[in-house]
């Protein structure tokens, strides 16, 4: 094979790492935001700090997914990254926080699930549950990806995500077998939570070829997730679950709840109205 | 111009043992095992392999730059500091010295051997000594504490709430 021949083969395999490294980027930075939304907020001062410090986690896996991105771009000409990546305001230099500030909702590709409303100290706990588990047995399986950096961001995140799981896995114990009022709330949070699952489990094309996996291994994921969610729910006293066929999707093609617009307006207000502004 | 100082690998690992955790002072940067390698290029040139504790440990930015200018001011032009994820930092490179730092400092240090690290819910980690009384007759009172590398908890005899340095 002459070294042409490899240039567009190359190309698509550079375009589908970088909307993989923004999915991931996103989801975290989503995540973070909402988690940090409770800073001043949390029942009791110990909670409160555990939560910033998880929304911290969160935060720092997603300026490792934007600053591989940002490295893969940087190398190419200025044109064609541009060209990959969904700008709306066109910055001088694509960095991390370019990736994170100057994209609009249509260009975000997490999960919708992560950008709904915190709700009540229930509904956040459960939502965290469900995307560890499900970042913790994806994270195995990037762990092992040919692509180092993508190996290496996942086998440091994970050892975070070990964490925020027995924590957040604790919390929902708690609450289902607690008292009447918590097993209420958690139940209504597993009514409000669960549409938006299903996606998790819904690969894109672009997360299929960039992880090396094939739909099958993602249909492992979601029977693994279940069995996990399945066990603690057992022993929070909450009823068993199981997957219908419809749930809520479009996070990963930028289609999104009106939530995530209220989000970047005010994480995006300052470097969109003073570039360059530093500390 | 060529460096003045004369720098081999083990007087660059003292200047950089000079490197302090901004948020934990009695510990350098080589007693939490964050400096992997040393490589000088030539007299003016150093490449620096370090591995970041924690992805978003706000630290990380303040130890790379002093790191760049604790090598700068010791005669090198050409600092290039690389990071490397895997294979991931852990408390198991924290050296024995540093260990013994954070006891003194009233910080329990992480246990030795990590048997149970990701403990089952509820489930919780080998009993932890109290820094300042050393009595293992102490709870966890929440697994997050004052800095993404910390737990916080309380001694049972003494009744002093301490730091625990996690297992990671």
């Amino acid at each position: 094979m002459n070294a042409e021949s490899m240039i567009p083969n190359h190309n698509a395999v550079t375009d589908t790492t970088i909307n993989a490294m923004l999915q991931l980027a996103d989801d975290n930075l989503i995540m973070g935001h909402r988690c940090s939304e409770w800073c001043g907020h949390g029942p009791i001062l110990e909670q409160d700090i555990a939560l910033t410090n998880i929304a911290l986690d969160f935060v720092g896996q997603a300026r490792n997914f934007y600053q591989y991105a940002a490295t893969i771009l940087q190398q190419m000409p200025n044109e064609k990254a541009l060209a990959l990546v969904d700008f709306d305001m066109v910055p001088e230099q694509i960095t991390e926080d370019s990736l994170a500030c100057l994209r609009d909702a249509g260009a975000f590709k997490n999960h919708l699930l992560v950008e709904l409303p915190n709700g009540d100290w229930a509904q956040t706990m459960l939502k965290i549950f469900f995307f560890s588990a499900y970042r913790f047995y994806l994270f195995q399986l990037l762990q092992k990806n040919t692509d180092t950096q993508l190996a290496g961001i996942a086998e440091k995140s994970i050892k975070e995500v070990q964490y925020h799981l027995k924590w957040s896995s604790e919390w929902v114990i708690r609450l289902g077998d607690g008292t009447d009022e918590s097993k209420n709330r958690i139940l209504k949070a597993m009514d409000t939570l669960w549409p938006y699952a299903g996606e998790l489990f819904g690969p894109a094309k672009y997360e299929l070829e960039c992880y090396q996996l094939e739909s099958i291994a993602f249909e492992t994921l979601r029977v693994n997730w279940l069995e996990k969610v399945n066990q603690i729910f057992e022993m929070a006293t909450l009823p068993a679950q199981s997957f219908t066929q419809w749930h809520q999707s479009g996070g990963k093609q930028g289609i999104h709840t009106e939530y995530l617009g209220y989000i970047l307006a005010e994480m995006q207000f300052l470097p969109r109205t003073f570039p360059n502004a530093t500390w | 111009m060529v460096n003045d100082i004369q720098h081999t690998e083990a007087s660059v690992w003292q200047l950089l043992a000079t490197v302090r955790d901004p948020e934990v002072p009695v510990l350098s940067v080589v007693d939490l095992g964050i400096v992997r390698k040393v490589v000088i290029v030539n007299a003016n040139t150093i490449s620096i392999i370090i591995t970041p504790t924690y992805s978003g440990c706000p630290a990380m930015d303040v130890i790379n730059m002093q790191l760049r200018m604790v090598l700068l001011e010791n005669g090198f032009k050409q600092v290039h500091i690389e990071q490397v994820l895997s294979p991931a930092w852990t408390t198991g490179w924290m050296t024995e010295e540093g260990k013994e730092k954070l006891r003194a400092y009233g910080i329990a240090p992480p246990l030795p051997k990590q048997t149970v690290c990701h403990p089952d819910v509820f489930q919780e980690e080998e009993a932890i000594q109290c820094p300042h009384c050393l009595s293992y007759h102490t709870r966890l009172v929440s697994r997050f504490g004052s800095t993404a590398c910390k737990a916080l908890y309380q001694c049972l005899d003494c009744r002093e709430p301490f730091d625990y340095f996690k297992c990671h």
